[in-house]
């Protein structure tokens, strides 16, 4: 048990030490964007005083190391700094807009997760039967199709032709059951179909894997039927690398959900992201790479521990 | 007797890939009588496995059952549906796999798997299961009976691991038990004692049971009777004393004459005083090295040896020995730690780096399983074609021509520079990973366990290879093996590793006349002879495990704790001193004088 929580507590701390490098990456990038804050709020026809002394009420005109640490500082403290654009506490606008790209994510999680592991799971235990190929073939084509143009595919048929569901996905706290759905359906499928694919391809291949093991052979010869090999026998041992295909996909899950936000209007973390770039708005821009970043960390960290907790030769 | 298992006519195909199918067993008939041992015998690619998985039912990946019937009782097996099959399997024929550390799942504990036969088949309940696999692991002499199973694979070692795959296999009481090469993957030594756990077993339980082995002798200690395969068709059907005794057909003949030892020695040129290789006390291992020069896991301590020019220092241990090792610190492969190695007296460089190209072709390696040091896509000109290019400088024409050269060498025709080396057999591979080597013309070549992968028959063509190319090219090997009749049939010189020291180091000859070092002892004791009734009659003891064993890097016998001869109150508390025995052999051990 001693063993195990150092694993993991060296793990965790590896994932903290690649952030560190990550905020400092993040920021010397952001301050490679052409332009600034001041230029922006501005315009074209602003004159050079006027300029520097809005950079210098906005601290843009401190060294950049300067600014790093007093950024690195606030983030610390949980307070990122306040957005250039609009002059309200970035951790305020992070706050509004965060769980409702959780909420989106999650729900898309929680549909395509248990899905996709049982088709690949059910393809490899029938592997290289007609299920299988099925499945392959559809998975393959769904994520063949861009997330784009599912979306927009399907806005136009069952928002715009058929009128279903609404094109604007937005559920205000509240809502019904009916509204809810409604309002997800589109961009929880238009995930789902990014998503599907990967994770059953890469949890047939794990599986797969296992059941050419000589020990699946001895269950076998046990008696033991097809579902209590695989289930019993293969997957425990398949359990790290799944966990690992999961983490990723849901990693993407993240950056997907810019353009899906976007194409849906949906008022999440990742359009407000795409807004900082837009306003040179670095301190919010800052952050939301930095949630981003640690998000996907955190999801490799779980897929770790996980790989861990399933090996008896690392648990024990 | 009444024949229990009647097989008849059982025929098994392969596909070939391009559509035709490949005859795997061909018209094999035989019967097993209640309470009777049968031996499946042949090399590999026989169908002896084939056809032991034929009475589950079962055939491997694509192969099919294509013909014949098999007989269990009253029972069909082959006429059998899905259901029918998982009832057969694991209750009524049970199987005991060749690896067991790979036939066991990692990741659920032993008695899980132990018990789960049982308890598919609706047997027993899981506490009566539990409490019956308990007494069949003190029968099968398991330590800790009441807690082994808790246990998860890997926390056990191999032999432990073979005898609770007997377990598993016995915990339905079935009717047949078939024993699918389950010593093979173990040390000599670990190997008489699961022998001596089946043999038991098998006899106080009456147990009827097919066993599948490639080794005469082994069988020779199990079978009742015999059945000699060669290409999937019966050579020879017999009782074990007629086989081995007056076998009668020729390609029997050639197996049990494989057995039985072969002096390939040839007498040393003696061209300089200087030793090829000398090795003086080196440690090696991994980890940090403290302040003394020692790492943090030593894997060899304060070996030194000679190799002199044209001669053939064998290497003999268990696995973790150290022999491996030994070979890679030589090639420059691990970095040393302590000592020196001298080649032709001049100072190795201990890594690869600092060592010259010249340094690199003199000493040339040819690992154990040419399967995989072999690139399957090359061709056979490619592989030997980069060290002739690399070393020799060679044009394209004068490398075509030392190809057909080094071929003829190792008996190979000319035409195999076109093959790829993953359409060939073991033998012709593991001929081509020598060829390799020997394109480099080098003076010292490091044979790590280059027959262990191979039949007797075709590790013996090796042998004779090496044998005689020892003889033509001046060569000196360094021939790493855990099997002693190989050693001792090819070499001048041994040294006996145990835990990463040199036990015992002499020339071969004192290994035909005790004395010998206590572990040596137990090395040549262990290996089964060819003659039935030996392991009944073998001297081997087991000595009673201390509580506190001496670890590595500590300065006592490595072999305290399993050493049928230690002396209270003086192996345990003075390291060993290196001292002769009467027959000439140097010992680490306190029974010399």
């Amino acid at each position: 048990m001693m063993h195990i929580m150092q694993l993991i507590a060296r793990r965790a701390g590896t994932a903290l030490f690649i952030l560190l490098l990550v905020s400092a990456v993040v920021f010397s990038l952001s301050s490679l964007l052409p332009g600034d804050a001041a230029q922006q709020l501005l315009g074209q026809s602003a004159t050079p005083e006027a300029l520097a002394a809005l950079r210098e009420s906005l601290g843009l005109d401190k060294p950049g190391y300067v600014r790093y640490v007093t950024w690195l500082k606030g983030l610390l403290i949980g307070d990122p700094g306040v957005s250039l654009a609009n002059n309200m506490p970035v951790a305020e606008l992070v706050a509004e807009r965060l769980p409702r790209s959780l909420v989106l994510a999650g729900i898309a999680a929680l549909v395509s997760v248990p899905i996709a592991l049982t088709l690949g799971i059910l393809s490899a235990m029938y592997g290289g039967s007609r299920l299988d190929r099925v499945l392959n073939f559809t998975t393959l084509c769904m994520v063949a199709i861009p997330e784009f143009l599912v979306a927009t595919v399907l806005v136009l048929i069952f928002a715009v032709k058929l009128g279903w569901v609404s094109s604007l996905s937005y559920a205000p706290p509240g809502a019904s059951l009916g509204q809810f759905l409604s309002a997800y359906a589109l961009p929880v499928v238009t995930l789902f179909f990014v998503l599907v694919a990967q994770m059953a391809r890469m949890s047939r291949a794990a599986v797969l894997d296992q059941l050419s093991e000589p020990y699946v052979e001895m269950a076998v010869l046990k008696g033991a039927s097809l579902p209590r090999v695989v289930l019993r026998h293969a997957l425990p041992n398949a359990i790290g690398p799944i966990a690992n295909a999961v983490a990723l996909s849901m990693s993407y899950l993240l950056g997907g959900v810019v353009i899906v936000e976007v194409i849906f209007n949906y008022p999440g973390i990742a359009s407000l992201m795409v807004d900082s770039v837009a306003n040179r708005d670095m301190p919010l821009l800052q952050t939301c790479a930095m949630i981003f970043c640690a998000a996907y960390l955190l999801l490799v960290l779980i897929a770790d521990v996980c790989a861990i907790v399933s090996n008896p030769k690392l648990r024990t | 007797m009444t024949n229990h298992i009647v097989v008849s006519n059982l025929n098994v195909t392969a596909p070939t890939g391009d559509g035709d199918e490949l005859t795997i067993v061909d018209d094999v008939s035989f019967s097993v009588g209640a309470g009777e041992v049968l031996a499946l015998i042949g090399e590999s690619g026989s169908g002896k496995t084939t056809i032991a998985l034929t009475l589950m039912g079962y055939a491997r990946g694509s192969c099919r059952i294509s013909g014949g019937s098999v007989r269990l009782g009253e029972l069909d097996v082959l006429k059998l549906g899905q259901a029918g099959l998982r009832d057969l399997r694991g209750r009524r024929v049970s199987y005991v796999a060749q690896s067991a550390a790979a036939a066991f799942n990692p990741s659920r504990t032993i008695m899980n798997q132990v018990t789960e036969a049982a308890l598919i088949h609706k047997m027993a309940t899981r506490a009566d299961a539990e409490k019956r696999a308990v007494e069949l692991f003190r029968d099968l002499s398991l330590p800790n009976p009441e807690t082994i199973g808790n246990r998860y694979p890997h926390q056990v070692s191999g032999g432990q691991l073979q005898r609770l795959m007997a377990a598993m296999a016995l915990i339905t009481d079935p009717e047949l038990v078939i024993f699918d090469e389950p010593t093979t993957a173990l040390d000599v030594t670990t190997q008489i004692d699961v022998l001596q756990a089946f043999k038991r077993v098998i006899k106080e339980r009456d147990i009827t049971a097919i066993y599948v082995s490639h080794d005469l002798a082994v069988v020779a200690q199990m079978a009742d009777r015999i059945l000699v395969l060669n290409h999937g068709k019966v050579i020879e059907f017999g009782e074990t004393e007629q086989i081995l005794q007056r076998p009668a057909d020729s390609y029997t003949q050639s197996l049990v004459g494989a057995v039985s030892r072969k002096q390939r020695q040839t007498p040393l040129q003696h061209d300089s005083e200087l030793p090829l290789l000398e090795i003086r006390g080196l440690v090696a291992g991994y980890g940090r090295l403290d302040k003394q020069g020692m790492p943090d896991s030593p894997i060899l301590q304060d070996i030194s040896l000679t190799i002199p020019r044209g001669s053939t220092l064998g290497i003999i241990g268990e696995s973790g020995s150290g022999k491996s090792t030994l070979a890679r610190v030589v090639a420059g492969l691990m970095p040393v730690a302590k000592g020196e190695v001298l080649l032709d007296g001049e100072p190795l460089p201990t890594t690869l780096a600092s060592r010259s190209k010249e340094q690199f072709r003199r000493i040339q390696i040819v690992f154990q399983n040419a399967d995989t040091a072999l690139n399957p896509t090359h061709k056979v000109s490619q592989v030997l074609g980069r060290p002739l290019t690399f070393y020799h400088g060679l044009s394209d024409d004068a490398c075509r021509r030392r190809i057909v050269q080094i071929l003829d060498l190792v008996k190979l025709p000319a035409e195999m520079a076109g093959r790829r080396c993953g359409e060939l057999s073991g033998g012709q591979k593991q001929r081509i990973n020598l060829a390799r080597a020997l394109a480099a013309d080098p003076e010292l070549i490091l044979c790590d366990e280059v027959t262990s992968a191979l039949d007797t028959v075709v590790g013996s063509a090796i042998l004779d290879l090496l044998a005689e190319l020892r003889q033509e090219l001046g060569v000196s090997y360094m021939f790493i093996s855990h099997d002693i009749s190989t050693v001792r049939s090819l070499c001048d010189d041994i040294l006996v590793l145990y835990e990463g020291r040199a036990v015992e180091t002499g020339s071969c000859s004192t290994l035909e006349t005790p004395p010998f070092h206590p572990y040596t002892d137990m090395l040549i004791s262990s290996v089964p002879e060819l003659e039935q009734g030996w392991l009944e009659r073998s001297r081997h003891k087991v000595s009673p495990q201390l509580t506190t064993p001496a670890g590595m890097g500590s300065p006592l016998c490595p072999f305290l704790n399993r050493c049928p001869e230690r002396i209270a109150g003086v192996c345990d508390s003075l390291p060993p001193p290196r001292g002769s025995l009467k027959n000439g052999s140097e010992i680490l051990c306190h029974h010399s004088k």
